[in-house]
């Protein structure tokens, strides 16, 4: 186990030494992030340098709470300078705005919405959750984007609301005091706070601070930071996967194996340090840039535990590319070329429902994709609970990548003549 | 003395390819062995196995007793290895570097620092042991490639073509380090095709060509083998095509082999006093000027010729 660190640290520190990996690795990220923040007027505090007015089409066809917290929220004045919405009462009047470009995207409330979350008077609930329609427009990605984040903050809160709802009621039903008429009324009470959580008290997040505290308006950064450190977390687990190529080129992966240490022993090493540089990485990115561009990336544990299932998948990817390629210089052609495909099907660049549906699908292949999705729910107020399926994700992604690699590793030997 | 190593039939295949063709040979305590082969002999390929970097075809090797098939593990914590190419990491410095390997070889704590010490000593590299690799000489780089080797005081070393791509001065300065090792009473495994260093180093000798061990002995033994064979060697200026005269001395009577080295022609013959005035002449009738002449005893590179029809530069 201690030859395992000793390996894995070394390669951290050789990584780290490599002036042109930190440029792709730390540099790059914080100059794209700090150019979209400058772009979008993040930094001069002037709305109307970057984007604002964002055209949105609501159509609420639900007539519980919900419908009408969502329509409040992209009417309260924190987002009055970010989106411009309209609320049409048909959808096809909605897809006509976007066909027009007249609207970045359309979020159709379907009816019952509501009573497929909050209990009606009844104390039931009417089976499924209904799922709520987002179209984007594929003619203003960055905006349609961020109505996404928008709306995927929104329904984290109601989510979150609730779980705890759920959970108090079962704790009530286990006293074997609770009855129709208390369930009923307990439902409403739940509800109603539900619906006030979700519209204003939290509404969303959209509390990203100025230098001087003030809660202002959604942070565009927060949907752009995490894209690129998650996509140049897949420069350095393929830095780290071409080193083992690397070093059974230059003839100290054949001394290693002439000590006595195993193949096992190394190979851990190696996978380590592809972690250890992935984890350090990231590390670096959001705490960097919750120091310089004051970002709140959410809930500390959550944000750790992503961190550790982002890097866990993208060294899974980094390892199994050591596998597929033959000579160093191939993982690191491939590994850009993945590094920007990844980036594309994760949603770094744009929002993923602009894309065919087989698409999105394809993209979940990506721990960009789910850790995009794990970042910006925490950074819209998600609670740990909320990101358990994008780590659950990123923990078997990792898992069934790593199995690959050293089942491929295994046959065609640590070392090649 | 009894054998510390001993290599039985080993065979080594890639494929279709046979890289090492049933080999034996013993080492015994205290003694340089080279084993002196031309480029793609398949001496890398035979220490790779004794080492258990690659496991043998068929056959086995044993250190210590232990077999690099059934205790590799062990076979492992004997022996140091010199590779061929410089197994270094040019981004951390020569101490970090000895640092990380001495913990390789299990060495920690006080025992590792003092060792790193001595070695650093040993290869002449205190002063600059806190530089980057890539900062450093190829000589200076291949003196920390000899010197990880050391670090866990192995008790038998191998040394893959230690002195390949160096200049003269290091070159001497590693012959001179094998030597004292071997003095202190380390067995080393030598592999070269430079005959002068087989020559200067070894108790024994192997010859291997092709993948075969196609003689075995002390240079002695070797080379009466040839008894009969001398060596003429001609100097002729830098300038000139040395290949009209080595065709023309090839055609005379006693002349076993004729061949050019840059400027200086070889030929191998039963008497070389016979063939001064043969070659004199030839040389005139070439145009070619004969600058100097000597005549060299029996050696491991006629010995070559004599097995294999073949120089070891072939």
């Amino acid at each position: 186990m201690r030859k395992l660190f000793i390996i894995a640290l070394k390669d951290l520190k050789l990584i780290f030494r490599d002036p042109a990996a930190l440029i792709l690795m730390l540099l790059a990220p914080f100059l794209i992030t700090l150019g979209m923040g400058f772009i979008t007027g993040r930094f001069s505090g002037n709305t109307n340098a970057g984007i604002s007015s964002i055209p949105v089409a609501i159509v609420n066809q639900d007539e519980g709470e919900l419908g009408q917290a969502l329509k409040a929220v992209f009417r309260s004045e924190e987002l009055a300078d970010l989106v411009a919405p309209t609320f049409p009462t048909r959808p096809e009047e909605a897809t006509r705005l976007l066909e027009a470009d007249e609207a970045s995207a359309a979020i159709i409330i379907p009816p019952g919405f509501s009573n497929s979350i909050i209990p009606d008077e009844g104390g039931s609930i009417s089976g499924d959750i209904i799922q709520i329609d987002f179209i984007a427009n594929p003619n203003a990605p960055t905006n349609a984007g961020i109505l996404r984040s928008i709306l995927n903050s929104f329904l984290t809160q109601v989510e979150v609301g609730r779980i705890g709802a759920e959970v108090t009621l079962s704790q009530v039903a286990q006293t074997g005091k609770l009855t129709p008429e208390l369930a009923a009324q307990l439902g409403e009470v739940f509800g109603t706070q539900l619906a006030q959580q979700s519209a204003q008290t939290r509404p969303i997040q959209l509390k990203n601070t100025t230098a001087s505290g003030a809660a202002v308006k959604f942070d565009l950064l927060m949907y752009f930071a995490p894209g690129m450190a998650l996509m140049f977390l897949m420069f350095a687990v393929t830095y780290g996967g071409r080193s083992l190529l690397l070093e059974n080129r230059t003839g100290t992966l054949p001394r290693l194996l002439q000590t006595p240490t195993s193949s096992a022993q190394i190979l851990g090493g190696k996978v380590l340090g592809i972690f250890l540089t992935a984890v350090t990485q990231l590390s670096i990115l959001i705490g960097g840039t919750s120091l310089l561009f004051r970002l709140d990336w959410g809930q500390p544990l959550g944000v750790v535990l992503l961190i550790l299932a982002a890097a866990f998948a993208a060294s899974g990817w980094g390892s199994f590319m050591a596998t597929l390629f033959k000579t160093p210089a191939q993982v690191a052609n491939f590994g850009s070329i993945i590094m920007l495909v990844f980036g594309l099907l994760g949603g770094s660049f744009f929002d993923m429902s602009l894309l065919p549906e087989w698409v999105s699908m394809l993209g979940k292949i990506t721990p960009n994709a789910w850790g995009l999705q794990g970042f910006t729910t925490l950074a819209g107020g998600g609670t740990l609970s909320s990101i358990g399926e994008p780590l659950l994700a990123l923990a078997l992604m990792g898992i069934i990548l790593f199995a690959a690699a050293s089942i491929w590793m295994k046959r065609r030997g640590l070392a090649r003549k | 003395m009894a054998p510390i190593l001993e290599v039985r039939d080993l065979v080594k295949k890639y494929g279709d390819f046979t890289a090492v063709k049933g080999i034996s040979f013993s080492v015994e305590e205290g003694e340089i062995f080279s084993l002196l082969g031309p480029n793609g002999a398949g001496k890398t390929t035979t220490i790779s196995v004794i080492s258990t970097l690659f496991a043998p075809s068929s056959g086995d090797a044993s250190v210590y007793g232990f077999s690099v098939l059934k205790d590799p593990m062990a076979v492992k914590g004997c022996i140091g290895v010199v590779p061929q190419e410089l197994a270094l990491y040019e981004d951390l410095t020569a101490l970090e570097n000895l640092n990380f390997w001495g913990q390789m070889y299990g060495l920690s704590g006080k025992a590792l620092s003092d060792r790193i010490a001595e070695v650093l000593d040993q290869i002449g590299l205190k002063d600059k042991a806190k530089q980057r690799i890539k900062t450093y000489s190829g000589g200076m780089k291949r003196r920390v490639n000899i010197g990880i080797g050391l670090l866990h005081k192995p008790k038998l070393l191998f040394m893959d073509e230690p002195t390949v791509g160096i200049d003269p001065q290091s070159r001497r300065a590693i012959l001179d380090s094998v030597k004292e090792l071997n003095q202190q009473g380390m067995t080393i495994l030598y592999t070269t095709h430079y005959m002068e260093e087989a020559q200067e180093l070894s108790d024994r000798v192997g010859i291997i060509d092709h993948g075969e061990l196609i003689a075995l002995g002390t240079q002695e033994e070797l080379t009466r083998q040839v008894d009969e064979t001398d060596t003429l060697v001609l100097h002729i200026a830098e300038n000139e095509d040395p290949q009209p005269l080595v065709e023309r001395l090839q055609s005379l009577d006693g002349v076993r082999r004729a061949d050019a080295i840059d400027h200086e022609i070889s030929l191998i013959t039963h008497s070389a006093q016979e063939l001064i005035a043969p070659a004199i002449r030839a040389a005139e009738e070439t145009g070619i000027k004969i600058y100097s002449m000597d005549i060299r005893e029996p050696n491991l590179e006629a010995v070559f010729l004599h097995l294999t029809g073949r120089a070891l530069r072939d």
